[in-house]
């Protein structure tokens, strides 16, 4: 087991890439990506990684060109951020339609207008539907761990689908934390050589993205849609398998103090250190709130989420995005929706926070707890509301 | 002269390669130039060859699923991204090669086929960029002067004066207002060691110049002219005809540009008037006499420019 060293996460991420082994990796800068790829590129350079790195013209091509690599077998890694991220967005649909398994950390960023480079989860959900495994990191240890399950799903026959692991940018990206990177017969253990049973090869030639004419599409899309919900428990028993080897524990859903919660903040990524912080502090103060995270965001953990937030009166949902004019930001939407079948299900209030890089406090997730406390008994007016906004 | 050109001897009537890497039966318009020139360029690279194509006529005519007319490894990704996804496949044969995971010795080519379209237009970005990168890949445009898999709109290839359903002529209008885009030149630009122009109508030339372009290091373009019947309102039957009278006139010169030294690879003489290449097409029907000398002037410019390119340099 190797030591605990702190180190930037972002170049943790990039260490256990290389450990990873990849074979190719394309990318484009943006921030806060780039501490991860310009690390990569010190490694191949240095030849500690054998690997071919395309220093592409953009992030379209980044994402074509790992598509070209993948499909004919070998290994790769991109990462990105927002306007990159979005750039990208026509071929993200075609890596899983083709079952192609690349890997992809997106350092959450603020999309443009007005343009920040600063943290939230604006870019990645905009492409909450182009059908890739999706995990969001907490802290830096488990963004690095996240990297070795996001291959090892990802290639895993039974799956065959590109996975996207998500790390907030700057907030969690540039952290300098204390991070334990295993030994490579670890990660050599945890993830074997990938070998797919289709690629380009001329020794045995096949076509990848044909026409898919009415009277199949549709069948292809069931046949795309059944296996990715199926990836579901391939995904859980990765993580079963990661901590028989490294001794720390994942499940799609994380839950902290939910015992007998009446008030349960929902969150997603790195906010969860501050709200736990703010939990204790309401718990002392006998207020029964609790905290809910989503690690796994796609495919959506139905069962694993309803059961946490089970004999919760009021779930108050933090969204780090917008979605103009909806009936609230996107995860609010999803698991109102996820929720309403539930018999006895919590009623929810929707908080817009911390866009393009403002801090959420201890203090703002109190305020959001009052304010579910509140809703308790009276009906909010709108369906959804930004917090922290200066008058 | 190129050292990896120098033991190839060149295709002729009596050498061509029996195998047939693009089968028939695919869904192209009768005449189509373009299907003609693919076929030909995959006959002369073989069977050792990975496929990419960008999204347009070729990639639709030839891969309604379950059916497939490509008996080689074959990838369609999108429709401007074509150069960015043979850079993945590039890049991935050579680590597997290097790691022990793909034979070493094995010879692969890998090919793009992309329109006019495709390669001038949205997909240029990504073409610039995997010839700077100096991939080792052959990037074959299929130029029909237009976006044809969606119904005949201009493109920047499309040439002076043309009717599409995009530049139509009008009161105001005598369809494409524009000088046609000179892509293998821009792909010149980027200092790659083979850039070439063909046509159906010379087949061997085509065949041997794809070959070339696969047989040279690093990056080559080649830039092939493909009548389309149905785009340019000519006959099917006419479609090699008018391939032969584009170089014969000028319009379309066959040329090499081999380490950044242009030579003229089919020294037109005697030109045609253009005229009679423009006559066969109802594209051009509208443009009047004024607009055909126009064209002349231009073509015949043009012309010089190539000769002093070839002979300066
Ligand atoms: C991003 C994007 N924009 C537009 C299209 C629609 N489209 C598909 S093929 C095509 C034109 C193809 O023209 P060209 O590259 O010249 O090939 P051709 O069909 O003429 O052989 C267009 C506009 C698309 N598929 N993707
Ligand atoms: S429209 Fe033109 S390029 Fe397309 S298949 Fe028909 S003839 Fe060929
Ligand atoms: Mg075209």
């Amino acid at each position: 087991m190797g030591k605990r060293i702190a180190k930037e996460v972002s170049i943790a991420v990039a260490e256990a890439v290389k450990q990873c082994k990849v074979d190719v990796i394309a990318a484009y800068p943006i921030t806060p990506q780039t501490h991860i790829v310009e690390h990569l590129s010190e490694l191949v350079a240095n030849g500690e990684l054998d690997a071919e790195y395309i220093t592409v013209e953009s992030e379209h091509s980044a994402i074509s060109a790992c598509l070209g690599s993948v499909a004919t077998g070998a290994r790769t890694f991109t990462s990105t951020s927002s306007q990159g991220l979005a750039l990208m967005h026509e071929i993200l649909f075609i890596a899983p339609a083709l079952r192609l398994p690349v890997v992809m950390v997106v350092a959450n960023r603020a999309l443009s207008a007005p343009i920040s480079i600063w943290n939230d989860h604006g870019d990645i959900m905009a492409q909450r539907d182009v059908g890739w495994i999706q995990t969001f990191a907490e802290n830096g240890q488990e963004a690095v761990d996240l990297v070795y399950h996001a291959f090892r799903v990802a290639e895993d026959r039974r799956v065959m689908f590109p996975v996207i692991v998500n790390l907030d940018g700057f907030n969690l990206s540039h952290m300098i934390e204390p991070i334990e990177l295993p030994d490579q017969e670890q990660v050599d253990q945890y993830l074997p050589p990938f070998k797919p049973k289709y690629k380009l090869d001329p020794r045995k030639p096949i076509s990848m993205g044909p026409v898919g004419i009415p009277e199949i599409y549709t069948e292809a899309k069931k046949a795309q849609d059944e296996a990715f919900k199926n990836a579901y428990k391939v995904i859980v028993k990765a993580w079963d398998e990661f901590e028989k080897i490294f001794g720390r524990r994942y499940r799609p859903i994380e839950t902290y103090r939910m015992d007998d919660a009446e008030v349960a903040l929902l969150i997603m990524g790195s906010l969860a250190e501050t709200a736990m912080t703010a939990v204790d502090k309401m718990r002392e103060a006998g207020k029964k709130v609790g905290l809910v995270r989503i690690r796994l965001w796609r495919p959506f953990p139905l069962r694993d989420f309803v059961r946490a937030v089970k004999g919760v009166k009021m779930l108050a949902v933090i969204d780090r995005a917008l979605s103009p004019g909806a009936t609230g930001g996107p995860v609010a939407v999803e698991v109102r929706s996820a929720l309403y079948q539930v018999p006895g299900r919590p009623r929810i209030a929707n908080f817009i926070a911390g866009l393009g890089g403002r801090d959420v406090t201890v203090e703002d997730f109190e305020e959001m707890a009052d304010k579910a406390y509140f809703y308790m008994k009276k009906k909010p007016k709108e369906p959804y509301e930004m917090i922290g906004v200066k008058e | 002269m190129l050292k990896e050109l120098a033991k190839f001897k060149g295709f002729s009537a009596k050498n061509l390669p029996k195998e047939e890497p693009f089968a028939p039966g695919h869904r192209a318009c009768q005449g189509c130039g373009e299907v003609l020139a693919l076929r030909l360029a995959l006959k002369a690279l073989g069977m050792n060859v990975i496929a990419v194509s960008a999204t347009g006529c070729m990639e639709i005519i030839s891969s309604p699923f379950p059916y497939t007319s490509w008996r080689v490894p074959w990838i369609h990704i999108a429709f401007e991204n074509a150069a960015a996804v043979a850079s993945g496949v590039e890049a991935a044969l050579k680590v597997l090669k290097r790691k022990g995971r793909f034979p070493k010795n094995r010879r692969v080519d890998v090919v793009v086929f992309a329109g006019d379209g495709g390669t001038g237009d949205i997909g240029l970005q990504a073409l610039s960029g995997a010839l700077e990168r100096g991939h080792d890949f052959v990037y074959i445009c299929l130029d029909n002067e237009a976006y044809m898999n969606t119904g005949v709109q201009r493109s920047g290839c499309t040439p002076y004066g043309a009717m599409t359903t995009t530049s139509p002529p009008g009161k105001k209008s005598f369809g494409q207002m524009t000088w046609k885009k000179n892509v293998p030149a821009i792909a010149a630009a980027h200092g790659i060691p083979y850039v070439a122009t063909a046509t159906p109508a010379f087949f061997l030339d085509l065949m041997n110049k794809v070959k070339k372009a696969a047989l040279v290091n690093g990056p080559a373009y080649v830039h092939v002219y493909a009548p389309c019947p149905t785009g340019w309102g000519s006959k099917g039957e006419d479609s090699i005809r008018l391939a032969k009278l584009a170089v014969e006139t000028r319009i379309f010169p066959l040329y090499e540009v081999i380490e950044g030294k242009y030579y003229i690879t089919r020294k037109i003489t005697k030109p045609k008037p253009v005229e009679e290449y423009l006559k066969l097409q109802r594209r051009f029907r509208h443009l009047t006499e004024e607009h055909i000398r126009e064209i002349q002037q231009r073509v015949d410019a043009e012309y010089e420019r190539l000769l002093r390119l070839a002979e300066c340099l």
